[in-house]
This record gives C-alpha cells, structure tokens and sequence, in this order.
C-alpha cells in the first residue's frame, strides 16, 4: 500500500525533504523495546509505503517535486543525496525558471495549464512503481502562488485521474502577522478550490508550530528549518502503519472508548464511532511511548475566519485585484471563493 | 534562474551604474571562490570567449572566462560613458552594448524624448533585442536615470514605452533619482513632470531616489566615522558608500559615496533571487506584493547597516510595528530571508515600503513646476521641439494631480475608525 509525495513550491519541497528524513529515520531507529520480529514488520510496512527500492540499495523516496524556479529542487536534491541514506529519484522533477510570483491566479491560470501534461507523467510515472497505490500526499503552502494555485490544479487533475485513490494535502497555514501580503487571497482561493477536489486537508499552522519550537522545545532563534523538522516530525508519527503484511488487524483497532469528555462529541455520532485508535508495539523514534492525535473538529474554525474576515475587507477595497484578474482570475471567482468558505464556516459552528 | 539586463542612461544612469557593476563584481568575487561561472553570476553577467569574433563567445558552465555585464548604455554626449570605458571597469562593458552622441540633451525633456527617441529608436530596439537574445530567461530591465535633466529623464521614459511594447513579459524596475530643492538645473522641475507621467504610465515598479536624502546619510556617515565616537573602529570593507578604490583616497569623485548606497540597494534586492535562502523572494513578487493598485508603484527604501562597527550585537526580537498601516491590510508584510548578506557586512536589512509619504514629494514637485509654468518660463525651449505642445505639459501635470489625489483618499481613511464590512450571509 504505496503513497506517491507530491512537493509543490519552496515550503512543499522543504517541507518534504524533512518528512522523508524523518520517516527514514524512524524506520532504521533500534528495535527498543519491541522483538525483533517486530520490527522487522514495522520497517516493511514502512518502507513500502514511501520508499522504492534502487539496485544499488539506497531506497529512493516515492516523490514528485515541482517548482516554478530551481533554487530550492537543487536543494533539496543534494541534502537527499548528501545523506547517503535515500534520495529522490534522479528524474522526478519538475523545474522551471521563473517562479510564480505569490501570485495563485498565474500558478493555477498559467502554470497549471503550461506544464499539466510533463508533471502528471511523472506522478503517473511514480504510480506505475507502486503495486498497490493507497493514495496520494500533496504538500504545499496557502500564501504562496506555487504552492497554492499550482497545488490547486494538480489535486484537481488527481481527482480527474484518479477518482480512486485518496488524495490528502498538507496545507500549511501561513503565519498570522504576515509573510505574504497577498496571503489571504491566495489561501481563500486555495481552499475553495482543494475543497472541491481534496479528500482530506491535514492543516499545520505555522503560528502554532513556531509556539511549539519557542515554549516547548526553548529554541531561541527559530529558523524555518526548524519549523519543518518539528513538523515532519509529527507528520511521521501520524504515517506509522495502521496495515501490515502480517494482517489488516496487525495493529489493533483497539476501541479504548474514546475520550470521555462528551463535549469532544457531535450529537449524531457515538464515541465508539468517532473514534479509532490504533496500537504498535514499536515505539516511534527512540521514544519510549508516543502518542499522535488527528482530528476533525472546530479547531481550525477561528483561522478559517479570520483568513477569510481579512480577505474579505481587502477585497471591498479592490486592492492587488488587478494582480489576478491580468491573470484570467476574476472578481466572480473571489466571490465563488468567498461563499463556499463562509459556508463552511457557517457548517462547522452548526456542530 | 532569471536573468536581468541593466538600462543605464543619460550622466546619473551611467554613474550609478558603474557603482553597481563594481560592487556586483566584488560580491560575486567574495562568493564565487572557485571562479566557476554559476547561476547565481549568469543573473547579470555573461560569460564569455573573448577570442571568439562576433556573437558565438558565450560559454554557459564551467570557468569564468570573461564576464560580460547584461547592460545598455546610453548617453547623448561622450564624455561619461568616454570616462567608464577608459576605467577599470572597461572590460566589463561590450562596446555594442554603448549608444552614444556628441551634444548632450540641454538639460531638455524633449530632446531627450521626441528628438533623440525617434532618432535612435531602432538602434535601441536592436541593443535591447541582442541583450534579450543572450538571456535565458530575461525576468527584469532595470532602468537607472534622474528625473531632472534631459538624456535620462527624455530619453530615459521614451525607452519605457519601447520596453512595454517590445517587451511586455517583462518588469520594468525604474531607479529615479529626483531632484532636490537646490538642484542647480532650473527647467528641472518641468523636465521631471513630464518624466513622471511616464512612469506613471509605463512602469511597473518605481524606487525614488531623493539627493538630498543621500547626501544627508553621507554626511551622517562621515560625522560618525571620524568622530571616533566610543572608540569604535569602522570596518574598511563594510563601508556601503565607498568603492574599492576611493577607500585609498579621502576624496572621491563628488556623488561617488551617494552612488554606492543606490548600488547598494539594486544589488541586496535581487540578492534573494540570486542566492539562496530559507524563504526566497523573486522580482516578480516584489511588485505583486507591493503594488495594490496599478498606479501606485512608487516604493521607499530604506537599508541597514550603513557600515559596520567591530563588534555587533543583533537582537533576537521580531519586528514590532509601529507604523500605520491601511485598514484593509493590517499585516501588509512580505518578508524574505537570503543566506548571502553583502560585501563586508555580516547580515544586512532592506525595507520597501508603498508609503503614502512620497505624496508631500510628488506635491512639492507639483509647487515647483508650477511656479515656473504660470510665468512661461523657458517653455518656448520645449515648445519649439516638434511633437511638443502645451498640451503634453497639461497632461503631465494633470497624471501627477491624480496620483497625487490617489494618495490623498488612502489618508484620509487615516484616523478614521473602520469597520469591517458585513460578510456574505449563506444558507448552510
């Protein structure tokens, strides 16, 4: 059960690098406390999922890295091959010269139609080496215009490819005071778009893992490297195996019963329901015990607002509007955007 | 990676450009150790064979050979680009790259622009091709002038136009040096009216620069390095207003330290799409960020440290703002980090800023021309240009006015208390 990593821009490709890294790393750690039949199920499983096998044994991560200028590919390509412990394949990118200027009307207007045929032969090409596809990992930002416009379309040719398979996309929410002016457009017409063709959106807030580096791991000058590793990291704890070669019940679905909290609950579905757990006997990393938590709940309802609260005053005023509309993004679109995301908004406060 | 070519013209254009080829050559060399020609290098010079007769010279990898600068210089009389050509940085320059005449513009918008733009229209646009043709990915023209002669601030806007057309892909960054009050070139302020409505018109990003403001850092500069004040020392190499060579002599060529801080600031702006950085930044999001209404393109920098003391302390701080920003965009920051600070310097900041503050300038400009138009004077040296009316003067100042009242309505939301606007309402 194979996963094809999709990296979209700068933060998608160095956010990836590190995500492989970490996978990598958790996979090769010492059995701990576990047998050693153990983990040898648990390192199958794993590496399966994200890795190919090369002749000359250095696996080779199942990734498709795009980006509209090639600094950071270049990057991220001799870290991997730095490490002498996997790399990318030599073949699996997509480059061009000039970015898209954090402008999500050209990634999605112009790029996406421009390079759709090259970059969806080389996921298909990614596809082809799995025997069993599971679905796909797209990473990408909201506040940029790689990323996020040319993000967008991808995932939508993915559902137009491949109904079949899960697409997840990592979207990484962009920091509260500002890294890009024209992020709140860029992420409401990201969203908008990723909710018509996404299955699953894992939100990381940049604000909050930078709280995370600060208050719980006291680094003092806080890099984005820095912010990606903590990141990948619990990125890499979520992806451990829930299927193994042994069994579909390898890993127990345990139902512990769930928190026990009712406030945690919806009315319409019972917490043997809501919630799944489940078990490995190999710890993750050198940890001794982990635990990783994913859910869908109201959390992410005062960022959604907000974004769109900002957006929506900036769009009264008309301004950078010309940016996109140069681009074949018109007001009609920003107003589509606008109403699927207040509806979203409006659907999650009625839970 | 991108290239860009440098358009340098009229005595101010080349001067300054000269600044900038000089500190673009010594950053290149503290970097490039191994003297291999890279991407980072191809951005703004070409490499090439110059045993080689005619075009067939460039060499895209491998060592340096001969680096050529992308660059067009213009000017109608010799004696500047003369002086370049005859300088250290000769070798720099391709002496096609050169258009050149005898008589100078007389300090004449119209000269510069109807006279000399349709004389050497097709010259231009040949310079401009074959400069365009060695590019990769030709992403910028850089245009550096001043707004109060008549070569750079005529001809200077009439090649905007060429640009535009010829060009349209392609960001027009134009570097204005603006007059100051004292300036000694009295038909200044017509000449640089006229100038504006073309950038106005035909530019996409403007960074004005203000003598007067220069020659008040300099001066800060000296006062502070030869007070020896807490017996600090001051990094030789750090110095943004020296040049490599005038560092030996205490007197350099007048506007020399004032040319470097503008070269200092063309180079630390494309340093993030030339090197790399854990958050890059190219040119083409600097004018989507920056530029919210087509208009408004006019952006203020502002650049530290100046120079270098021996021992620095950074804070570890996060900017707070204490400016006032538009009620529709609260956080209106684009931020960008480069791994590669410049020649001398440990670590460097660059802030653009579209800030209503240019409005008090353009105003003054508007007082300036003014006062010369309600009396007439010297017109009938522009007017007796073919192709000049009063009319193009009408226009100009009416471009300048609107911009000007542009500006007035963002500041009037100043102060004001805003509310956000009621939101879409939906059926769930």
């Amino acid at each position: 059960m194979s996963i094809v990593t999709v990296q979209l821009g700068q933060c998608g490709n160095q956010i990836g690098f590190e995500v492989f890294d970490a996978l990598y790393n958790d996979s090769h750690c010492p059995q701990g406390l576990c047998s050693k039949r153990e983990n040898e199920v648990y390192q199958e499983s794993c590496k399966e999922r994200f890795f190919s096998e090369e002749e000359n044994g250095v696996p080779v991560a199942r990734a498709v890295l795009v980006d509209m200028e090639p600094k950071v590919i270049n990057q991220t390509l001799s870290k991997a091959a730095q490490s002498g412990q996997w790399k990318y394949g030599q073949h699996s990118c997509f480059c061009q010269k000039q970015g898209s200027g954090n402008n999500w009307a050209y990634g999605y207007s112009v790029h996406g139609p421009r390079h759709e045929e090259p970059i969806m032969n080389l996921i298909q090409k990614e596809v082809e080496k799995c025997d069993c596809l599971s679905g796909f990992f797209i990473i990408m930002s909201m506040a940029g215009g790689t990323g996020s416009g040319l993000g967008a379309f991808i995932t939508q040719n993915l559902q137009d490819q491949y109904s079949n398979a899960l697409k997840m996309n990592q979207i990484i929410w962009p920091y509260g005071t500002g890294e890009v002016i024209v992020q709140n457009y860029n992420s409401i017409l990201t969203l908008s778009h990723l909710y018509r063709s996404s299955d699953a959106l894992l939100v990381h807030e940049n604000d909050a893992v930078h709280k995370i580096c600060a208050k719980l791991m006291n680094i003092k000058q806080i890099s984005f490297r820095d912010i990606n590793q903590v990141l990948a990291h619990q990125l890499g704890s979520v992806f451990q195996p829930t299927y193994s070669m042994e069994g579909s019940y390898h890993y127990r679905r345990n139902p512990l019963g769930g928190f026990k909290d009712p406030e945690l609950y919806t009315s319409w579905l019972a917490p043997v329901n809501a919630f799944s757990a489940w078990k490995t006997q190999r710890a993750f990393r050198k940890y001794e015990k982990s635990a990783a938590l994913v859910s869908n709940s109201q959390f992410l309802l005062k960022p959604l607002d907000t974004i769109v609260g900002k957006a929506w005053n900036m769009f009264a005023s008309k301004a950078y509007i010309h940016q996109y509309t140069k681009f074949g993004i018109e007001e009609e679109d920003f107003l589509d955007s606008f109403t699927l995301l207040e509806q979203v908004v409006a659907s999650y406060c009625n839970v | 990676m991108t290239q860009s070519v440098v358009v340098q013209v009229g005595q101010c254009g080349n001067q300054i450009g000269c600044c900038f080829w000089d500190l673009a050559l010594r950053e290149h060399a503290a970097v490039n150790q191994k003297g291999i020609y890279d991407e980072a290098i191809s951005s703004f010079f070409r490499n090439v064979d110059t045993r080689v007769v005619g075009d067939g010279g460039s060499i895209s990898k491998g060592k340096i050979c001969s680096l050529k600068a992308r660059a067009v210089l213009i000017d109608m009389e010799e004696g500047v680009v003369n002086e370049i050509l005859q300088g250290p940085l000769r070798d720099v320059f391709d002496n096609k790259q050169l258009i050149t005449d005898i008589s100078g513009s007389g300090n004449n918008w119209a000269v510069g622009h109807k006279v000399f733009g349709s004389l050497y229209q097709e010259q231009i646009l040949e310079k401009l091709r074959k400069s365009a043709e060695h590019c990769d990915c030709l992403q910028c023209f850089f245009i550096i002038h001043s707004m109060g002669g008549g070569t750079g601030s005529g001809l200077g806007t009439f090649l905007l136009k060429v640009l535009e057309d010829e060009f349209p892909e392609v960001y027009r960054f134009v570097t204005s040096v603006y007059p100051s009050g004292e300036d000694d070139v009295i038909t200044s302020p017509y000449n640089s009216i006229l100038a504006m409505k073309e950038l106005n018109e035909h530019a996409d990003c403007v960074l004005p620069i203000d003598n007067q403001s220069l020659f008040d850092i300099i001066s800060k500069i000296d006062l502070m390095v030869n007070s020896g004040k807490l017996g600090t020392t001051v990094k030789p190499k750090s110095l943004v207003t020296s040049s490599a060579e005038a560092l030996k002599k205490q007197h350099q060529k007048p506007f020399d330290g004032m040319n470097n801080i503008v070269a200092n600031l063309l180079l630390n702006l494309t340093s993030s799409a030339r090197f790399e950085g854990s958050l890059n930044m190219d040119l083409n999001e600097i004018s989507m960020n920056l530029v919210p209404f087509p208009q408004l393109h006019y952006l203020v920098s502002s650049l530290t440290p100046l120079y270098t003391l021996a021992d620095v302390n950074i804070p570890t701080r996060r900017l707070k703002p204490s400016l006032q920003f538009i009620s529709w965009n609260q956080e209106g920051w684009k931020t960008s980090l480069c791994s590669v600070p410049p020649v001398g310097h440990s670590h460097s900041l660059l802030a653009l800023a579209n800030n209503t503050c240019v409005k008090p300038t353009f105003m003054e400009l508007r007082e300036r021309f003014m006062r010369l138009y309600k009396k007439k004077a010297h017109l009938h040296h522009y007017l007796q240009i073919e192709g000049m009316e009063e009319s193009c003067f009408a226009e100009a100042v009416s471009s300048v006015s609107g911009l000007i009242e542009e500006y007035k309505q963002l500041d009037a939301t100043l102060g004001t208390p805003v509310e956000d606007l009621p939101r879409l309402s939906v059926a769930v």
